[in-house]
């Protein structure tokens, strides 16, 4: 009871990522609160699917196998969170801002009447007094996250309602392993008892999905541009540097709004978060919705032709200059260094 | 043949990309008021799948809602412009500082006011907040099945709704029951432009609260052309329970907003020459950063 919770997401018999990096944040704040982690999985042919999980810290997974669970479809996967949400009470709820997490979590909370924080960059427990109802509260979830396009940074609470419910995209917290040898139950639902048979109202025709080719948030080294690159052509160059360098091209939403990049290359507050070790800004002005999706790289550097580019203050390297003049130099000095 | 009843959820917004220091209130909500107030843009792709159906299915009918001060009747009009039938403003103080679930709690009332309804659209998020809560929350409320994330509605015929869907991931073409409730990404087609016929005639379309000044003559042409009369409902035109209206029935609260500050850091400033690139390389396979 009053445990921490993490919905699984599935693709294919593997559990998500952005699952597992859930989990670990999971088991801190269950460590924080002197609790239990347990994780929910649903779906089909999921044998075996507790050994993925396990090792994260998970004291319980329960389980839901139905063929009828895979693919994804939104009310019975409802269904059973609610009634389990019901029966465990669970105080804190996690899961991603996928377009599955998305689709479901407001669903839940609706049901539940209970909060829910979209797109979390951090997650803490912390207290809180409600001066005005002279009402204390101990160890609530602190839900950090951009507001407002990301020109503020807002802490939201659910004083009363449980359970706090958040959702964290893919790449924002870390995956870290506890113990290959950590040992949690297993609970399998007994999915007729949860769902109810208007539940599968709706049916997948059709469905293509593809493993991510583009795979930015693991790349050491990110070259990205934003609007001030200026035209498709010059994104080519960053193409180019990226080929000759060894790493991947990143966009800003600007540059993908406008089509210069596609969406799966889009980094900040509404793309991925990454950490390579050089990230390479070419005319990129620095809104805080991008660089709170990169301000942890390990270097940066950042090419604009406005010298006081707000994405200069993250930077190591400044160079105040022309993409389609600066990058060709970049190219030509690199391969003359490395002969 | 019968066409379908649609209700497309429209919100006003702030427009996110031109923000002020006065934005924020001291409460932690937004001061709309001091924001240029813009459509809110997927909404405006719901409204073009909303448009379609009403193109390919005759006696189709489109009815805006929006919830929102007097000023978010502005909302309405833009979509009479563009081709809707006709819209409903629920604006009342009870509202103020709802949050997701409280304002999917008020238009989930609304809709159940409004009778027999086959679609109700909206768009997948809004620009101020990012959530994508309103439309699940909606239709839970309300009991009705959900396809968010939809590019288009490709069918609603006898009974059934097709959806193409753009996941993360790839697309899934899905089929459901009507009513339903669907949510519509930006990757779906832009909504169609204004059109002139449509502009002329609704120009002066007015809510209630946008009538309060006004002269004889101008109530006159209102009594004369209902069509310009745009429905305003407030928290008494539909059945709520108080405690779950506006703040109190909100159970997320701010706690503590921040604005964001740069770090500033060292730089090391570069000029765009082949030395200052011949260096900058150099160091970089030095540390071993590249190469």
């Amino acid at each position: 009871m009053n445990n921490v919770f993490v919905y699984c997401e599935i693709e294919e018999g593997q559990v998500a990522d952005v699952s597992l990096e859930l989990l670990t944040k999971g088991r801190k704040l269950a460590d924080d609160l002197k609790c239990e982690l347990e994780a929910i999985v649903i779906g089909h042919e999921l044998k075996g699917v507790e050994k993925q999980v396990m090792p994260f810290g998970v004291d319980k997974v329960w389980i839901a196998d139905d063929k009828r669970l895979y693919p994804y479809t939104t009310l019975p996967h409802t269904s059973i969170l609610v009634k389990l949400f019901d029966e465990e009470k669970p105080q804190i709820a996690l899961m991603g801002a996928t377009s599955i997490g998305r689709d479901l979590g407001p669903r839940v909370s609706s049901a539940l009447h209970s909060g829910l924080t979209a797109d979390c960059t951090s997650l803490v427990i912390g207290d809180h007094e409600d001066k005005k109802n002279k009402k204390e509260y101990k160890d609530l979830l602190y839900q950090i996250r951009p507001a407002f396009g990301g020109n503020i940074v807002a802490t939201i609470i659910n004083p009363d309602c449980r359970p706090q419910m958040a959702t964290v995209r893919e790449g924002v917290m870390k995956k870290e392993i506890v113990s290959d040898a950590y040992k949690g139950k297993v609970k399998n639902i007994d999915v007729e008892k949860y769902v109810k048979p208007e539940d599968f109202v709706i049916k997948v025709i059709e469905r293509h999905m593809e493993k991510s080719k583009v795979n930015i948030k693991n790349a050491g080294i990110i070259v990205a541009g934003g609007y001030g690159v200026g035209s498709k052509e010059n994104f080519n160059l960053l193409t180019e540097l990226a080929e000759v360098i060894g790493g991947e091209v990143g966009a800003s939403r600007a540059a993908v709004d406008a089509g210069f990049a596609s969406h799966e290359r889009q980094i900040g507050q509404t793309g991925v978060t990454v950490r390579p070790k050089l990230y390479i800004a070419c005319g990129i002005s620095g809104q805080i919705q991008h660089t709170a999706g990169m301000e942890e790289s390990a270097m940066v550097i950042a090419i604009n032709t406005d010298k006081n580019a707000p994405i200069n203050a993250f930077a190591d390297y400044v160079i105040t200059g022309d993409i389609a003049e600066v990058l060709p130099k970049m190219i030509k000095q690199y391969k003359e260094n490395t002969k | 043949m019968k066409g379908l009843k649609i209700v497309v959820l429209a919100k006003q917004v702030p427009d996110t990309r031109n923000v002020g220091k006065d934005a924020m209130k001291a409460d932690g909500t937004v001061n709309r008021a001091a924001l240029p107030a813009i459509f809110n843009p997927e909404d405006l792709n719901a409204l073009e799948q909303a448009l379609r159906l009403k193109d390919k299915y005759e006696g189709t009918e489109v009815t805006l809602l929006t919830m929102g001060p007097g000023r978010a009747a502005e909302v309405i009009r833009e979509g009479l412009y563009r081709g809707a039938d006709n819209g409903i403003l629920l604006s009342d103080r009870a509202f103020a500082g709802s949050d997701t679930l409280a304002t999917s709690y008020a238009l989930s009332c609304t809709l159940k006011k409004m009778g027999k309804i086959d679609i109700i659209i909206a768009g997948r998020q809004a620009i101020d907040g990012d959530t994508a809560q309103v439309g699940p929350q909606v239709a839970e409320k309300l009991g009705l099945p959900q396809i968010t994330y939809a590019e288009d509605i490709v069918s609603a015929e006898k009974g059934n709704v097709v959806v193409k869907r753009r996941l993360e991931r790839g697309v899934e073409t899905v089929e459901g029951k009507m009513p339903m409730v669907v949510t519509v990404n930006a990757s779906a087609p832009e909504c169609r432009p204004r059109n002139a016929k449509f502009v002329m005639k609704y120009k002066h379309a007015r809510a209630v609260s946008e009538m309060q000044n006004a002269d004889e003559d101008y109530i006159a042409l209102h009594n004369n052309r209902p069509y310009l009369n745009i429905g305003e409902w407030s928290v008494n035109d539909i059945d709520t329970n108080a405690e779950e209206l506006g703040l109190t029935g909100s159970p997320t609260k701010v706690k503590s907003i921040e604005n964001v500050v740069f770090q500033a850091k060292e730089a090391k400033v570069l000029e765009p020459t082949e030395e200052d690139m011949g260096e900058l390389m150099k160091e970089l396979i030095a540390n071993h950063t590249i190469g």
